[in-house]
């Protein structure tokens, strides 16, 4: 029967085929796993979440439960420095980490794009850091930073900081530290990423671009930088709601200290709900968080016009 | 750098590659009159003692007798590994890692290959809205949900198990690796599987001979992935495992770094454990990773 089929239309779109090997049923049963995993376990929660953020909702104190209003609310954005402090710091980190990380990123994979002696180990050494967890970064980073035995130590030897301080207590030093340790896992992600875009740039178009006599820095602006537009505008969109929510690194590194400089919104949240069990609190600062993300992302992919014609 | 530099610097090769198929001519012209030899090696060089002294430094004082400050670790020791495996109970942790990192894996890889061929393959109704709430989910952080997936896996009576995490892992790897996968499957030609039914197969015995090998990269790649994440992450283990049985490898690393005195060499000991699997996996994939993701990640 599915022979019929097959052999009387022979180039038709996928759509319209209706092989009788085919019930309808069955794309819905192909999604169904996936679907009702995802409603479990990402949209109910998230409904959730929404619902506590009108109530207040603290377990440790069960007689004030009940509907709140927009009270949550209200407070983070009138009474709550905390909220402002973590959500300015949550920005400068996205914003920080997320351009350095690309600008080192595209670096190392033009770098690498290259063909050269040692490529492949190249190659792999370089993209290591992106498989270490962010627990794992943080206990290396550590060792790098401890004040009596780490690298800070030499480095104060050659004149650089000081001694005796590890450049995690320390509040001017702290944010550069976190940021070279988040650095040093992040750009293979990019490299990997935008290496990967680069295999289908046509080298046709390099050739004419030398035969027209095309300078390489030209070559990169006009050939390569269009091409991987679209790459690095959902890379770096991706990669800003992740480091944005991402709380392992600093959880584990800085604590989000000394004295919460290094707190960022979603490591306030956590706090919050884990540690003062004030989860209607916690749910209302969770939906701006989701409401922030949501604009940000929609405001960002307009402005650079992701998909659009101009490439 | 322009062509005529290119061949003052290195006649030989160009002229010698002149005399050899117009192919082989190409590919030797280019990888001579790219880039001088030193803009290479020297940014990568600099770039590489800063990806490779943080390696060092923790093989180092995992290596090196507590106590001492050589910077070579000579005497070697294993006392550290020693230590951590038994009284740090990463023994344990480390079966509990590889239990939900394998079992994530493959759920996440069957459940996501079974919706990614439904979205490369049919035009059903909801379809729009399920690709929507696929893309949408990327922006909901699973650090944010802690509270009512805690509330969620106590009312399944699932704390304290390894489900738990195994769940939350698999439910957040999903949608990506669905979209890449759904993206793999595109760029098979239906064509080819047409063909296999006109030779008598059904439609599961066509997937399975004709279109599953060819998705062998993208495979790996989503698999690995999904290893890697559910080994590294931290967050969902640390919440829903409270017995100490049950905790996995980033969790007792935590645990060394919150001790009031770290136990520098117990540390390092316990952070090579942690990256040796991924160290491993990664090095197996690594040439599948770039394929991988050329052949359908970014570009939707």
């Amino acid at each position: 029967m599915a022979q019929a089929a097959a052999v009387a239309k022979p180039p038709t779109p996928p759509r319209r085929r209706r092989a009788s090997a085919t019930p309808r049923r069955l794309p819905y049963l192909l999604i169904a796993p996936a679907a009702l995993l995802m409603l479990g376990f990402i949209a109910y929660p998230v409904i959730s979440v929404f619902y506590y953020s009108l109530q207040e909702y603290n377990p440790t104190k069960p007689w004030r439960n009940g509907f709140a209003g927009f009270d949550n609310f209200v407070h983070a954005f009138t009474d709550d420095p905390l909220f402002w402090d973590t959500l300015v710091f949550s920005a400068k980190w996205v914003f920080v980490e997320v351009g350095l990380q690309l600008l080192f990123g595209l670096a190392l994979a033009l770098i690498v794009n290259q063909t050269f002696a040692g490529r492949a180990l190249g190659r792999a050494l370089v993209f290591s850091p992106w498989a270490v967890s962010g627990v794992l970064t943080s206990a290396i980073w550590v060792l790098l930073y401890n004040s009596q035995t780490g690298i800070t130590r030499y480095l104060a030897d050659v004149g650089i900081g000081s001694y005796g301080t590890s450049w995690l207590s320390d509040t001017s030093t702290v944010f550069s530290a976190a940021v070279v340790a988040d650095l040093w896992r992040g750009v293979p992600f990019f490299a990997i990423l935008i290496l990967a875009d680069l295999q289908s740039v046509s080298k046709d178009l390099y050739e004419a671009a030398e035969v027209d006599g095309a300078s390489r820095i030209k070559q990169f602006w006009h050939i390569t930088l269009p091409h991987l537009k679209d790459a690095i505008v959902l890379s770096t969109l991706l990669r800003a709601v992740w480091e944005f929510n991402n709380v392992d690194l600093l959880y584990t590194l800085t604590g989000g200290g000394p004295a919460g400089v290094t707190t960022t919104l979603p490591l306030y949240i956590a706090n919050t709900s884990v540690d003062a069990h004030n989860f209607g609190y916690a749910s209302a600062l969770t939906t701006v968080a989701f409401v922030i993300l949501l604009f940000c992302s929609i405001v960002y992919l307009r402005l650079s016009k992701f998909g659009g014609e101009d490439k | 750098m322009s062509v005529k530099e290119a061949t003052k610097v290195a006649p030989a090769p160009v002229s010698a590659a002149a005399f050899e198929s117009p192919g082989a001519k190409k590919k030797r012209n280019r990888s001579w009159d790219e880039v001088p030899r030193w803009q290479i090696y020297l940014p990568l060089s600099i770039y590489l003692v800063f990806t490779l002294i943080p390696f060092y430094w923790i093989l180092l004082f995992s290596l090196r007798p507590a106590g001492s400050t050589s910077l070579v670790p000579w005497p070697m020791t294993f006392d550290h590994f020693e230590k951590v495996w038994t009284e740090r109970s990463f023994g344990t942790y480390f079966q509990n890692s590889v239990l939900v990192g394998v079992v994530t894996l493959l759920m996440t890889t069957l459940v996501a290959l079974a919706g990614g061929y439904a979205l490369a393959r049919f035009n059903f109704k909801v379809k729009r809205a399920f690709m929507l709430a696929l893309l949408c989910s990327q922006f909901v952080p699973g650090a944010l949900l802690l509270v009512p997936l805690f509330e969620i896996f106590a009312e399944l009576q699932m704390i304290n198990s390894l489900g738990s995490v195994i769940i939350a892992e698999t439910v957040f790897q999903l949608p990506l690796s669905m979209i890449l996968i759904s993206n793999f499957i595109k760029n098979v030609p239906y064509s080819l599987e047409e063909a296999a039914w006109v030779d008598g197969c059904n439609r599961m015995t066509a997937f399975r001979i004709v279109v599953l090998p060819l998705l062998r990269p993208g495979l790996i790649a989503v698999g690995s992935f999904a290893f890697v994440h559910s080994w590294n992450h931290f967050l969902f283990a640390l919440m829903f495992l409270n017995n100490q049985e049950k905790q996995t490898i980033p969790v007792g690393l935590n645990t060394l770094m919150g001790a009031d005195s770290v136990d520098l060499g117990a540390l390092a000991a316990g952070g090579i454990i942690a990256a040796v699997p991924v160290v491993i996996v990664f090095a197996f994939i690594q040439k599948w990773l770039i394929t991988g993701f050329s052949a359908g990640a970014v570009k939707g």
